[in-house]
C-alpha cells in the first residue's frame, strides 16, 4: 500500500481521531458517573409541585414567578392541588432548600448551567461555599 | 421530488425513533447500541475514506488558481492566493478551512445594459452563500463543543465559558442559544437556495437534500427538547456519561424527543463517511488549495509513469519514420540526405 503524502495525512487522521476520542480519554479511569445527590429538606416531604415537574420545569416556574410578582404584582401561586404559596424565591423556595451549594449548584454545575437568579437575589450569608 | 423524498426519509427516521424508543420501549437500544455503532461507523468509515484518497497518486500541480504567481522580482506575487512555498500554502489552507475564502469569491452572472441599452454580461459578487455557510458551520461547531457538557465530568471551564457566551442574551427560559438561531437560519438559507434558485434546484440530488433535512431535523428536535419538552438534562447526562465511560444503565424518565434527537444524530454519523459531508476531511486534500505553485522550480515526476517506458524524443521519432514522412511530403528537421 503506497500512500502519497502519507506522513501528513496520517498526522491529520491522528488529530481527527484524537479530537473525537477525547471525551473517552477525559473520562477514562474515573468512577462511573451518577447523578448528584441533593440535600433534601428534613421537615418537608413535598415540593410545591410534583418531583417530575420540578425536575424539568422549575426554571419555567421561577421565570413565571418573577414576571408575575415583579411585573404584574401577583404574589400568590396556586399549585395543581389548589394550595396557595407566596411567589418568592427567598421566602418560599429557600425556606426549605436553604443551601444553594448543596441543592441548586449540584446539578447546575454538572450541566454547566449558570442561572441568573443570583444577579439580583442575594445568596443567604453563612451558606456561601 | 428529490427534496420530498429526502424529507420523507428524515421523517421516517423520526417515526422509527418515536416508535422504537417510545411505543416499543427499546430505550437501551436507542440510547446505547445505535449511537455506539454509528460512532464506530463514523470513525472507521472516515479513516478508510481518507486512506483510500491518500492512495491516489498526486497529480501535476494545478497552477490555475487566482492571483499573480511568483515571477520576476519586480512583479508582486499574491502569496496567499498563489503560494510558491510551504508556509504560504499553509496560509492559503488556513484561510480556506477557517474563512471559506473560495466561497467568498463566489460570483453570479447578471445581464446588464450600458447607456446605449446594449446588453452586457457581467459577473457580480455574491456573498450570501459564503455568509450563511460560515454562520452554519461555526454554529454547528459551537453547538458540538457545548454538547460536551454532557460528555465530560467535571465540565471543563472552556465548555462552561462557551455555554455561557452562547446563552448570554438571557432571552426566555431556558435561555436561547445564539447558535441555535444562527444554525437554523443557515440551514434554512442553504435549503431555500436549493428550492428557489432554478439553476441550483436543477442540479440538486437526494444526497444534497438529505443531509440538509437531517441536520434541520437534528436542530429542530434539539430545540424542541430544550424549549418545549423541557427534558430531564441530568437524566440525559447519566445516559451520555454511561455511553462514554462504558457504564451502561437502563435509562428512565427521559422524554422520547431525546431518543429522536439521538437517533437522527446517529443517522448523521453513520451516513457521514459515505456522503458529501466528507468535505470535512476532503477540504484538506483539495489539489487546487494544498499544493504550492512551484512547477517552474521543481521537476514533477509523474507518479503513474511506467519506468519500463523510456522517453522517446521527436528526433528519435523522426529517425524511425524519416523515409515514409519524406515520401508523404512532411517537413523534416533532417532530410534523408542529411541523416545518412
Amino acid at each position: 500500500m503506497k500512500l502519497y503524502n502519507g506522513g501528513k495525512i496520517i498526522t491529520g487522521l491522528v488529530i481527527f481521531l484524537g479530537i473525537f476520542l477525547a471525551p473517552l480519554a477525559y473520562n477514562a479511569g474515573k468512577a462511573a458517573y451518577s447523578q448528584p445527590k441533593l440535600k433534601m429538606p428534613e421537615n418537608e416531604k413535598e415540593c410545591i409541585e410534583s418531583k417530575e415537574f420540578m425536575r424539568t420545569k422549575h426554571m419555567q416556574l421561577l421565570n413565571d414567578w418573577r414576571d408575575a410578582s415583579l411585573r404584574d404584582g401577583t404574589r400568590v401561586y396556586v399549585n395543581s392541588k389548589g394550595k396557595e404559596f407566596e411567589m418568592s424565591l427567598q421566602k418560599t423556595c429557600m425556606k426549605c432548600h436553604t443551601n444553594k451549594a448543596e441543592f441548586c449548584d449540584k446539578c447546575h454545575n454538572d450541566a454547566a448551567v449558570v442561572p441568573y437568579c443570583w444577579d439580583c437575589h442575594i445568596q443567604p450569608e453563612g451558606l456561601k461555599k | 421530488m428529490n427534496a420530498i423524498f429526502s424529507l420523507i426519509l428524515v421523517l421516517a427516521l423520526v417515526v422509527v425513533a418515536t416508535l422504537g424508543a417510545g411505543a416499543a420501549k427499546m430505550q437501551t437500544i436507542f440510547a446505547y447500541c445505535i449511537p455506539g455503532t454509528a460512532f464506530v461507523i463514523f470513525l472507521v468509515g472516515f479513516t478508510c475514506k481518507i486512506i483510500g484518497w491518500a492512495k491516489r497518486p498526486v497529480p501535476f500541480r494545478i497552477p490555475t488558481t487566482g492571483g499573480q504567481q511568483q515571477s520576476l522580482d519586480w512583479i508582486p506575487q499574491n502569496k496567499w492566493d498563489n503560494p510558491s512555498t510551504g508556509p504560504q500554502t499553509v496560509m492559503r489552507m488556513l484561510l480556506e478551512v477557517l474563512a471559506f475564502r473560495s466561497l467568498f469569491r463566489n460570483t453570479k452572472v447578471v445581464l446588464k445594459h450600458d447607456d446605449g441599452k446594449n446588453p452586457i454580461v457581467a459577473y457580480v459578487s455574491a456573498k450570501w452563500l459564503w455568509l450563511f455557510a460560515i454562520l452554519f458551520h461555526y454554529s454547528f461547531l459551537i453547538i458540538a463543543v457545548r454538547h460536551m457538557r454532557l460528555f465530560l465530568q467535571p465540565v471543563p471551564f472552556v465548555i462552561q465559558a462557551v455555554d455561557f457566551g452562547d446563552s448570554i442574551l438571557q432571552i426566555l427560559t431556558p435561555t436561547i442559544y445564539i447558535t441555535d438561531v444562527l444554525l437554523l437560519t443557515g440551514v434554512g438559507f442553504l435549503l431555500a437556495r436549493r428550492f428557489f434558485d432554478a439553476k441550483v434546484r436543477y442540479i440538486s440530488l437526494v444526497n444534497d437534500y438529505f443531509p440538509l433535512f437531517l441536520i434541520l431535523g437534528i436542530a429542530l428536535s434539539g430545540v424542541y427538547m430544550r424549549y418545549i419538552a423541557k427534558v430531564d438534562v441530568m437524566g440525559i447526562k447519566d445516559v451520555v456519561m454511561g455511553l462514554v465511560t462504558f457504564n451502561f444503565k437502563v435509562p428512565a424518565g427521559i422524554d422520547v424527543s431525546f431518543y429522536v434527537h439521538l437517533f437522527l444524530v446517529s443517522s448523521l454519523l453513520a451516513y457521514f463517511p459515505f456522503s458529501k459531508l466528507m468535505h470535512m476531511g476532503g477540504v484538506f486534500l483539495s489539489p487546487t488549495r494544498n499544493m504550492p505553485n512551484d512547477t517552474r522550480i521543481h521537476h514533477h515526476e509523474n507518479p503513474w509513469n511506467n519506468p519500463a517506458v523510456k522517453p522517446h524524443s521527436y528526433e528519435a521519432y523522426e529517425d524511425d519514420f524519416r523515409a515514409p514522412m519524406h515520401e508523404a511530403g512532411l517537413p523534416l528537421d533532417k532530410s534523408p540526405e542529411e541523416a545518412a
